[in-house]
């Protein structure tokens, strides 16, 4: 039930709505919770509002520093075999 | 935004490697969030446990915490004149003490599943002869979109439009949780879009006054793999703090919008959760100056006496206490073709959950 779905802010409209495209739908959501949220912001949307911005910078700093967890294991993976 | 990093199998791989690789002894973990219960179940995160590590699912499926007076009261609502009930689909199938949402949408009661409450603010605008109830169920995430309608309700002029406000709040029911000597929590998966709203602060005190570790975790297989992770190294290292593993959509400080517009539109009073009873703070009835939108107000109604589920042990399978399968009726009498408790009916559920993607008691 507290599903939030990431969605990117296409085009803002009057009364704190904005259209967004939910993996390739469009979709009406209020930003009245996210009154910051701009153009091109992903957002997570939950029952017809946004409720968080997404910070794409994060994401990739996770997946980032797992990856590299990843690549040390492999070496020592082999380093082992070797 | 690319999440597929965050199923990457690979990464998945060197994250069950490290966790075998910690040190935790026995430790059971709880998640309290029914998407974590069905990204768990769903992708099998149980079998690549450690066999020190159990996961526990907790009191997280809003739908399933609900008690049975407030499906009746619910009822109650749709069986009044020029009433429309408008609900979230998750709440159809649940049982109460005599019928449910959509026992009565059959017998010709006006329910409507909604999307959003502020389709049933515009339900409300369109049909100005009748009063449309919304039955508001769900955790911080949810309670700020209804906040929000209520407020846009108040400032559209919307008069034929309520909320009958069955929300509940997560922290204080964490602490019930701590305090229940019938489970040993040894660190709590924190439910990551009720953080998204509230933050970390409101967790403090389970590390502080209880030293019980806590990670506000994500959704993807790799989100709960790191946040079982960071939680083991937490066992393992004698420490217990509130660690955010979910960064991309978690601040330490929440959204401050939201935090403000529920604290506009409710104020905190008792809850009653099925299987825990009442936990006082953790329900929000809505303040004085939005009285015209409380439905308990403006319909007043009173429901039947309630009757609880002969041999259902949903209260047990919520506190962690009993696993679904270990329930006399899981699988056998209790289906999500023919569901007799709420965990089972609810998507989210944990019977369901276990039901669906394992093959516990049905041999």
């Amino acid at each position: 039930m507290c599903l939030a779905i990431p969605a990117k802010v296409k085009e803002l409209g009057e009364n704190n709505m904005a259209e967004v495209d939910i993996m390739g739908v469009s979709r009406h959501v209020s930003l009245d919770l996210v009154p910051e949220a701009k153009t091109d912001d992903w957002v997570l949307v939950h029952a017809g509002f946004a409720i968080q911005i997404v910070d794409e910078e994060y994401a990739n700093e996770t997946l980032e520093i797992l990856k590299e967890m990843s690549i040390v294991e492999d070496e020592a993976g082999l380093a082992e075999g070797a | 935004m690319d999440l597929s990093g965050f199923r990457d199998p690979q990464i998945a791989r060197t994250l069950i490697d490290a966790l075998h690789a910690v040190d935790s002894g026995p430790v059971k973990f709880m998640e309290v969030c029914g998407t974590h219960t069905m990204a768990i179940a769903k992708n099998g995160l149980r079998d690549v446990m450690p066999e020190s590590i159990t996961l526990l699912s907790g009191p997280g499926c809003p739908v399933c915490v609900t008690p049975n007076v407030d499906i009746d009261t619910a009822i109650e609502f749709a069986k009044q004149p020029n009433v429309i009930v408008t609900t979230f689909g998750d709440m159809m199938k649940v049982p109460g003490s005599y019928s449910s949402l959509s026992g009565e949408k059959a017998e010709g009661r006006d329910i409507r599943i909604v999307y959003s409450p502020l389709d049933a603010l515009d339900m409300a605008e369109k049909n100005p002869g009748s009063h449309v109830v919304f039955i508001g169920v769900g955790f911080e995430t949810t309670v700020p979109v209804i906040a929000s309608t209520i407020d846009q309700a108040a400032k559209r002029g919307i008069d034929n439009f309520s909320v009958f406000s069955a929300h509940k709040t997560v922290p204080e029911a964490l602490r019930a949780l701590v305090n229940d000597p019938d489970v040993e929590i040894g660190g709590f998966i924190l439910p990551g879009h009720v953080s998204t709203i509230i933050g970390r602060k409101p967790y403090d005190f389970l590390a502080e006054e209880y030293s019980v570790p806590s990670v506000i975790t994500g959704f993807e297989p790799i989100d709960v793999l790191q946040g079982v992770l960071m939680l083991a190294e937490q066992v393992a290292d004698g420490r217990a703090e509130v660690e955010i593993a979910y960064t991309r959509a978690v601040p330490p400080a929440g959204n401050p919008a939201a935090i403000e517009k529920i604290e506009k539109v409710f104020e905190p009073c008792d809850a009653d959760w099925r299987g825990i009873g009442v936990i006082p703070g953790t329900g929000l009835a809505l303040r004085e100056e939005y009285a015209a939108y409380d439905a308990l107000k403006r319909v007043p109604v009173t429901p039947p006496e309630t009757k609880e589920i002969k041999g259902c042990q949903c209260g047990e399978v919520l506190r962690g206490v009993t696993l679904p399968f270990e329930c006399k009726l899981f699988a056998k009498t209790c289906t999500p073709e023919h569901p007799i408790g709420p965990c089972m009916v609810s998507s989210e559920g944990s019977c369901a959950a276990y039901y669906r993607y394992t093959d516990y008691g049905k041999q």
